[in-house]
């Protein structure tokens, strides 16, 4: 009887991969293949004398081999028509699991096709749990792709609506940092609660409406820079992994700011200075845009790549608000109606909605649908 | 609310972009200086009996292809040595072997057998479990299937169903076999110290029984003492193991999750040095040199590696080393909102006492509280005796406290 045993599902999981990678340049087309030689040694047979070792002469050895071995497993079409896969140097290179042979070559009998055909056959015969990782470049857009047996032939459209079609990832970014302003209602009310009195300042008889536009526009543009700037610095220690905050002490801190904010506009407590509350409490809304990067999944090295799209895109969508709201209140901004009722009330409702976010997220529970 | 639901598939992808464009960027191709320049080691040992099999066997297979005698003896030596050197590469041979029939719907018992433990691997327990119960409708005296379903259904979680396929071993194979089998699944099942005690009497009483035998009862006990918060008899049981001297990535990962709980790390890098193949023990090496001061020269290279291949593994679409991921992402990159992710994506399929464990720790350094609750309730369901999990539980139920 075969009895398997322990049950060694905490297991090792890096199964067989190869790497091509294939560009179009003004010289035509051209590729790398990086193949483990784990697989060529089950495939074409490397370590010759048998000592479970695969030396540099016995790969040179078996080159002719490699070579035929990949040009009978990767047909590529340029426009319909076969391209011969031209051969032009092996070497070594080492990925996470084991060394590669590293194959380059050039398919010049196919010009500079509007539309590439990728067949790829390798190893799959011996192993079907087989992959073909495909990074295609074409004048600065990258395209990837996975071959399986299931999906061992594939089209791709290198014109220009082709490549128009590709995501750009640094706008992308830039959208997600807009969605998040406009759909994260906690930075959105923040900054409402520091605009509302933007155009008005406190004197001893209450709010009164600035007289010139011009110092409320300078008003704001402080605020709106200093929460900027503050956010900008915290976002970025958080998404490179220099500084990390609970999730939830940071929820809860940004709702406390957003009370403490509208609390102002009511009860003054702070200075006048409303660029210096933007930029303090900017420093915990940072923190928030973080976890928020953190939860798209991305890990530490591509964050910081990421990391200007997105915090450019917060700062659009922000400014968006600023567009939308100042000439509203400069242009309102000497009715009674805009000093006592908006800014007064809208502080209020501000400050309770904020107050019941900052006590789900200090109980842990979920009460307001938003 | 998450705003970002609805992008984070395209963003996901653009992930994977940046990935391949990182792995593509750090690729240094060379050309080796000298012909006698060792570029790949295929196996520990130069002569290996067990390879040596299966070239033969390879042999005969590229003659008979279809041949299910030939299919199986191949498939079956290579998901020995996907055990063996904890190279799952292995596992995809064996599926090419066993092509001609992968989708057929009622292939030789044989087949299905190997199709199952195949799949298990995979993480496909749905179909593995499919697979096994027609091997089992057609041959009852199976008592690799039982062992098989009864490893599958721990796995996930269903002792009541384990329970159920352990009992026919006791007439099918060792007295030892079995009490190891039905062992496994009691000690989780609210019964460790019974369970450790049986199995204890068993293995002293048996002196004959064969070194694997020996060595898989030996892990168990191993394992239940480590959760009974024994180190010193866990210790015992794991050295014994050990000293038998087969290579085990299982019991070597066991052993090194004690010492990496007690804090000893130079034993871990000591014992795991040259394991870097099997990402788990990797894993497991890698904690070790996290925590010792100063950390050694290899650590940044196989934080590096881990990445790189739960990457790879990302391109490919598997999902196969969420816990190792997870585990890697809390402990390594420090990233506990991901590596909640992660551990619950994990938990949707296992629920091993590790399963556990990596929920409850990320959940508790996500301030998660909810999000342990399936791995809260399942510890109580189960009266589960585990003194790392009921640390971490008990972390996390008086954070709730206000």
């Amino acid at each position: 009887m075969w009895v398997c045993l322990s049950p060694w599902t905490a297991g090792a999981h890096t199964q067989s991969s190869a790497y091509l990678m294939i560009q179009t340049t003004p010289a035509g087309v051209t590729g790398q293949w990086d193949l483990a030689l784990r697989d060529l040694e089950d495939a074409v047979g490397l370590d010759a004398n048998d000592d479970g070792v695969i030396t540099w002469a016995e790969l040179r050895a078996r080159q002719a081999a490699v070579f035929a071995y990949a040009q009978a497993r990767l047909h590529i079409q340029g426009d319909g028509r076969p391209g011969t896969l031209v051969m032009d140097d092996l070497r070594v290179d080492n990925h996470s699991d084991g060394a590669y042979a590293v194959l380059t070559f050039a398919v010049p009998d196919i010009g500079h096709p509007t539309r590439l055909g990728l067949d790829y056959r390798a190893f799959f015969d011996i192993d079907p749990r087989h992959r073909g990782l495909l990074r295609l470049e074409q004048g600065g857009q990258t395209r990837v792709g996975v071959f399986s047996p299931e999906t061992a032939s594939q089209q791709f459209d290198l014109s220009a609506a082709g490549n128009a079609a590709i995501p750009n990832p640094f706008l992308t970014f830039v959208r997600e940092g807009v969605w998040h302003i406009w759909s994260g209602y906690d930075h959105m009310m923040f900054l409402l609660a520091l605009l509302l009195p933007g155009v008005l300042k406190r004197t001893g008889r209450g709010w009164e409406p600035v007289a010139a536009n011009r110092p409320a526009l300078v008003n704001i543009l402080k605020i709106v820079t200093a929460f900027t700037a503050a956010h900008s610095i915290t976002l970025s220690l958080a998404a490179l992994g220099i500084v990390h905050l609970p999730v939830r002490l940071v929820e809860a801190s940004i709702a406390a700011t957003v009370v403490l904010a509208a609390l102002n506009n009511v009860t003054p407590f702070f200075a006048e200075r409303g660029w210096m509350v933007a930029f303090g409490f900017g420093l915990l809304h940072g923190f928030g845009f973080a976890n928020a990067l953190a939860d798209l999944g991305l890990h530490t090295g591509q964050m910081a790549a990421t990391l200007l799209g997105f915090n450019i895109g917060v700062e659009l969508g922000q400014l968006a608000i600023v567009a939308v709201f100042l000439p509203l209140a400069l242009s309102v901004r000497h009715l009674m109606f805009y000093q006592r009722f908006v800014l007064r009330f809208g502080s209020v409702a501000i400050m309770l909605v904020a107050s019941t976010w900052l006590a789900e997220r200090v109980f842990d529970f979920k009460w307001l649908p938003f | 609310m998450n705003p970002f639901a609805a992008s984070k598939f395209l963003l996901r992808g653009l992930a994977m972009w940046a990935v391949l464009g990182g792995l593509a960027a750090s690729a240094s191709p060379f050309l080796p200086a000298d012909d006698s320049q060792v570029l790949e080691r295929l196996r520990a040992k130069p002569f290996d009996p067990a390879t040596h099999e299966l070239h033969e066997l390879r042999a005969r297979l590229a003659v008979a292809p279809t041949n299910p005698v030939v299919a199986c003896q191949f498939a079956r030596q290579c998901i020995e040595l996907s055990r063996s050197e904890a190279n799952p590469r292995y596992l995809g041979r064996a599926q090419g072997a066993l092509a001609p029939w992968w989708d057929a719907p009622m292939p030789p018992v044989e087949v299905l057998l190997l199709r199952a433990t195949i799949k298990q691997s995979q993480h496909d327990f749905t179909n593995a479990l499919t697979d096994l119960a027609a091997v089992l409708k057609r041959d009852p005296a199976n008592a690799q299937a039982w062992l098989t379903k009864a490893t599958v259904l721990t796995v996930i979680g269903d002792y009541a169903g384990a329970r159920l396929a352990c009992r026919p071993l006791g007439q099918l194979t060792t007295g030892l076999v079995a009490l190891t089998a039905t062992v496994s699944v009691t000690a989780l099942d609210g019964q460790a110290a019974t369970s450790a005690d049986l199995l204890n009497r068993a293995l002293q009483g048996d002196p004959q029984a064969g070194a694997a035998d020996r060595l898989w009862a030996l892990t168990v006990l191993g394992e239940i003492a480590t959760r009974r918060g024994q180190p010193a008899a866990a210790e015992h049981y794991f050295k014994s193991a050990l000293a038998l001297g087969l290579h085990d990535p299982y019991l070597l990962g066991a052993y090194a999750d004690l010492l990496l709980d007690r804090g000893r790390n130079a034993e871990v890098v000591a014992l795991l040095g040259n394991e870097s193949t099997a990402d788990a023990l990797l894993l497991r090496l890698t904690l070790a040199e996290a925590a010792l001061v100063p950390p050694p020269a290899s650590y940044p290279a196989h934080v590096a590696s881990l990445q790189a291949r739960f990457e790879a593994g990302h391109l490919r679409g598997d999902f196969v080393h969420q816990r190792e991921e997870a585990r890697f992402t809390l402990e390594l990159l420090h990233e506990p909102a991901a590596a909640l992710r992660l551990a619950q994506a994990n938990w949707q399929v296992q629920r091993e006492p590790a399963d556990v464990q990596v929920l409850l720790a990320a959940a508790g350094a996500a301030d998660d509280a909810a999000a342990a609750q399936p791995a809260l309730a399942f510890m109580h369901q189960h009266h589960l005796e585990d003194v790392q999990l009921e640390r971490l539980a008990s972390q996390i139920t008086l954070a709730r406290e206000p």
